[in-house]
């Protein structure tokens, strides 16, 4: 694989997000450009310096009730943008696979900055109804990697990571009780973020007497859908000079593809395609999982982030129960803050992009009462199953 | 729960046209030239997946050519139904009003290891499943499908 840091090229200069709540019943693209502006006065910019965008998943073909929010075209006439390049894709690796093209465009010299985003409006989409299996289409007829799933009510993606947490606990003998930190962990974080969802203590009482959502993984295992955007802009590194203050640098990038990447093929479920992921990440860069500070590990289900945890070195693969153990380890507090914004857990689905907002924060000593004293070294994964993307993020040059 | 061997024997109807389907919405798969042999495979009872005619791979999800020694002719091949549950979940969800608990299980098939399927395990109490257990393909006939799905043989040693 290539030796060459194209990553290293690219900095990001700027960070917003619109409001974020449920049912706030605003359009899609009302919440991005209101991310969009926010990002781009963040990094002391205005509209005319923007020449690309990037975005995950881009405009959505099928119904997604909420899940896309809108294409570059969109956003690029909504701003009156004069754009070199642009892309909106879902297949790329996981939602930080658009950051990636973002590093990429500025690197091969198509764009200076980059304004990158990630829009849903799940919350208002599906407020109505409760929420939805996201392969039901209505018409009662399964395509695409759906047929293998959907026809056995295989619906959710709760459905696919259940028997993930299920293989785990049955390997590794890890327990409710040790996954419970993970939300336990992230609640607890809620109440330091004003601008979460759910502040409210959550006990372990409360987490195991909680209703099942699909066998082992229950309500509190569940990530809460929002509305909401949150935008970046990636620059070139000889911009960088002119940034209000210095940038946060993508130190590397783990994007690797390998084995059966499906929701049900992967010859070993508890590791999925995020191990390639994380093993391409650093074999990109000297830092090491001893030298991160702040940990920013996807949480649509809270078996992820332990499988991230594992995958990405911070304890030996099945090891990753006794190392959430007590919540201790993983607070803000502990050898590795895990999710300090609250996670989608807690301060909702922003499907990734949060928690490289999180990261952002952190690295620019941003984030008020939950910041963590000295962050200079963030990693951000997100996906599950056969979707995988990471970012190892520096406070200054690595 | 139990017997004393171990195994716990099946004692109700064998799947088929009378088959009780615990899923009240069964979503029917889009026509596919490469994996409508599958859903119309059980119409003689019998579980196929496609085969390599020259390696004897199996591969699933269906491709057209061998993934492992790129030879292009795959034929569907009868295999014995048999496997063991790697994994599943209970769905207590009720994704649509007025279903029940059922459980979705990744299914080992014995012939290969990497030959695996998603599926529902029907005929026995949801809470009884465990990763393990042995058991054996029947079908589902609905929607124009014969959906495979398994019922226990032998529950694992726990």
């Amino acid at each position: 694989m290539s030796r060459r840091h194209f990553e290293r090229d690219a900095v990001i200069t700027g960070a917003g997000q619109s409001e974020v709540g449920r049912r706030l019943n605003r359009s899609a693209l009302d919440l991005t450009t209101e991310a969009a502006l926010r990002a781009i006065e963040d990094a002391g910019l205005t509209r005319d310096d923007i020449d690309a965008v990037t975005t995950y998943p881009g405009g959505y073909p099928a119904v997604s009730h909420g899940y896309g929010g809108p294409s570059p075209h969109e956003l690029q006439d909504a701003l009156r943008l004069d754009l070199a390049w642009y892309q909106g894709s879902a297949q790329i690796p996981g939602q930080l696979g658009a950051i990636v093209a973002a590093c990429m465009a500025v690197s091969t010299g198509l764009a200076r900055h980059v304004l990158v985003y990630r829009t849903v409006t799940e919350s208002s989409v599906q407020g109505q109804a409760g929420r939805r299996a996201v392969l039901e289409t209505g018409d009662g007829v399964a395509s695409g990697m759906g047929i293998w799933l959907e026809p056995f009510g295989s619906v959710s993606a709760v459905n696919w990571l259940a028997p993930v947490a299920q293989r785990h606990f049955h390997e590794f003998g890890t327990t409710r009780e040790q996954l419970a930190q993970i939300a336990l962990v992230e609640r607890a974080n809620a109440a330091a973020n004003p601008d979460a969802i759910f502040r409210d203590p959550l006990t372990l009482e409360d987490y195991m007497s909680a209703r099942m959502i699909s066998s082992p993984l229950c309500l509190f295992d569940c990530d809460i859908p929002v509305d909401g955007s949150t935008a970046f802009v990636v620059s070139h590194i000889d911009t960088a000079a002119d940034a209000p203050r210095p940038p946060v640098h993508i130190n590397a990038v783990g994007t690797r593809l390998q084995g059966r990447v499906s929701w049900d093929q992967y010859a070993d479920l508890t590791s999925m395609a995020a191990a390639g992921a994380a093993a391409h990440l650093w074999s990109r860069t000297d830092l090491r999982p001893a030298d991160v500070d702040v940990a920013s590990l996807y949480d649509g289900f809270s078996i992820l982030t332990l499988v991230w945890l594992e995958a990405l070195g911070f304890c030996a693969h099945g090891e990753g129960g006794s190392f959430i153990e007590g919540g201790k380890r993983i607070s803000r507090t502990g050898q590795l803050p895990v999710n300090t914004h609250g996670g989608q857990l807690s301060a909702g689905r922003l499907h990734g992009f949060g928690h490289v907002h999180e990261a952002v924060q952190q690295l620019w000593g941003r984030a008020d009462a939950r910041q963590v004293p000295g962050a200079e070294v963030a990693v951000v994964a997100n996906g599950g199953g056969p979707v995988a993307g990471a970012l190892l993020l520096t406070a200054g040059r690595r | 729960m139990g017997q004393a061997d171990g195994l716990l024997h099946l004692t109700h109807q064998p799947g088929g046209p009378g088959m009780h389907d615990p899923l009240v919405d069964r979503t029917r798969p889009v026509d596919d030239p490469l994996s409508d042999f599958f859903w119309t495979s059980g119409a003689d009872g019998r579980l196929r997946f496609l085969r390599c005619d020259k390696c004897g791979y199996f591969s699933h999800p269906p491709t057209a050519r061998c993934p492992r020694c790129l030879a292009g002719g795959m034929t569907p091949a009868p295999v014995a139904g048999t496997g063991t549950i790697y994994t599943f979940t209970v769905n207590y969800q009720p994704w649509v009003v007025g279903q029940q608990p059922y459980v979705i299980a990744v299914i080992g098939l014995d012939e290969q290891p990497d030959l695996r399927i998603t599926s529902n395990v029907v005929g026995c109490d949801v809470d009884d499943v465990a990763i393990g257990d042995r058991v054996m393909v029947t079908f589902l006939h609905r929607n124009e499908r014969w959906y495979p799905l398994f019922e226990r043989l032998e529950r694992s040693g726990r």
